[in-house]
């Protein structure tokens, strides 16, 4: 079995009311440690208010060969975006 | 240059013609600035050539701190060892954030540490050399640092997203690094008679050094030339020297320190400075383990990686037993 630390992806939240975002991942032997580990690699200056640290081999990910049949289907649905309708001025603000 | 002397994989830039079908589709996407992601096809070149470079990079900022750690014990005052703590912490972050970025090209962190421990992957030159007194931390802030800001910037771009990420955050915390480097050097510049010498001494003993972190010229280089078409180089080693210089001359004029070169003086014509070239010979005798410190440093590594082995064992040994218990309980 290999000796290394699994890996864990690292998520803060840099401000009340946002979401959290991936900023990078570090080994660790536990949750608990990866959140010690993540608050001293990733958090040096304020960078957050919440910590989430999970395995990355937990994460299940899109292939960049599915890039076609995933995301192109919306292309051709203009209609989901606001400007698509003309609003006549006289209605104002809609 | 925290990476000196990668050897590009591969046999140089190949024509369109030359290229495959997934080669052109790469090339474009990096013409095109897109960023290349760990899951995206890459040539087999591209991916050796990234995984030396990030890894060379890494193994930098962790020698790197070595000769600035020797003076946290040591520093003048209790302010200037918390900022020193905070900058060599820092050099470890880096270290991480890299090591992290080179792993994503599928070298675990275990193989990276045992190439730099076996002395098959080298870190930059300039951590060979010591540091004998407080001024030279005050030096290798400005100079090291400096000099290292200067490939790092451009390298924000690089075509490798995680490699790009991890410069972008690096960049952001490496001002400091420099700042309180020249702070240093103002102080001592400002001071007695004695520290003024000390600074003087600093400047005189890591000027060359400083310049061969960029490497030799490698303006004729095909190695070099497949790495700028990849955008994981993004300047000549020549080029970032000429800035370096360029930017340090004003620098070390404010506090009435004297660059060490005769030959040092500013060409109308170029809108630059001529300056001379460091020893290479000195260089290379260096890169190969003949430097003052390589056997001190490497000795520092191999120690910290064997006396901590009992600790990594030991927390991964609780970690799995943790988990273990967890899954029995559900």
């Amino acid at each position: 079995m290999s000796k290394e630390w699994p890996l864990w992806e690292v998520f803060i939240r840099g401000q009340h009311g946002l979401s959290h975002r991936h900023v990078g991942s570090l080994h660790a032997p536990d949750a608990e440690m990866a959140i010690k580990n993540a608050r001293d690699v990733y958090t040096r200056r304020n960078e957050g208010v919440s910590l989430w640290v999970v395995e990355a081999q937990h994460i299940a990910a899109s292939s960049p060969e599915e890039k076609g049949p995933l995301y192109e289907p919306s292309n051709s649905k203009v209609y989901r975006h606001p400007t698509f309708f003309d609003i006549p001025d006289e209605v104002g603000h809609m | 240059m925290y990476a000196q002397l990668v050897k590009t994989a591969g046999t140089g830039v190949k024509t369109r013609e030359e290229m495959s079908d997934e080669e052109r589709n790469f090339q474009d996407r990096v013409d095109r600035d897109e960023k290349i992601e760990p899951k995206d096809w890459m040539p087999d070149d591209y991916r050796a050539t990234l995984i030396r470079q990030i890894g060379q990079h890494a193994h930098s900022e962790i020698v790197g701190q070595l000769p600035e750690g020797n003076w946290i014990t040591r520093a003048p005052t209790l302010e200037r060892k918390a900022i020193l703590l905070a900058k060599v912490q820092d050099e470890a972050g880096h270290g991480l954030y890299l090591y992290c970025a080179a792993e994503t090209l599928g070298v675990s962190r275990d193989e990276l540490t045992e190439e730099l421990l076996s002395g098959r992957m080298k870190y930059s030159s300039i951590f060979n050399y010591p540091t004998l007194n407080w001024a030279d931390i005050g030096a290798v802030g400005w100079l090291v640092d400096g000099a290292a800001i200067m490939n790092q910037v451009p390298l924000q771009r690089t075509s490798y997203g995680p490699y790009s990420r991890a410069m972008i955050r690096i960049c952001k915390e490496e001002s400091f690094h420099q700042r309180q480097g020249y702070d240093i050097m103002m102080k001592m510049a400002e001071g007695t008679e004695a520290q003024r010498r000390m600074a003087q001494d600093a400047l005189n003993r890591f000027w060359y050094p400083s310049l061969m972190m960029f490497g030799p010229s490698d303006k004729d280089s095909v190695h070099s030339a497949q790495s700028l078409a990849w955008k994981i180089k993004i300047d000549t080693n020549d080029e970032l020297r000429q800035r370096f210089v360029d930017q340090t001359v004003p620098q070390a004029k404010y506090l009435g320190l004297t660059i060490p070169d005769e030959n040092l003086k500013w060409n109308e014509e170029r809108g630059a400075h001529d300056f001379s070239e460091p020893d290479w010979t000195e260089f290379f005798n260096v890169i190969k383990g003949k430097g003052p410190c390589n056997v001190e440093r490497m000795e520092a590594r191999v120690n910290a990686w064997e006396d901590g082995a009992w600790v990594r064992d030991g927390l991964l040994a609780h970690g799995r037993k943790k988990s273990a218990a967890r899954t029995a309980a559900e």
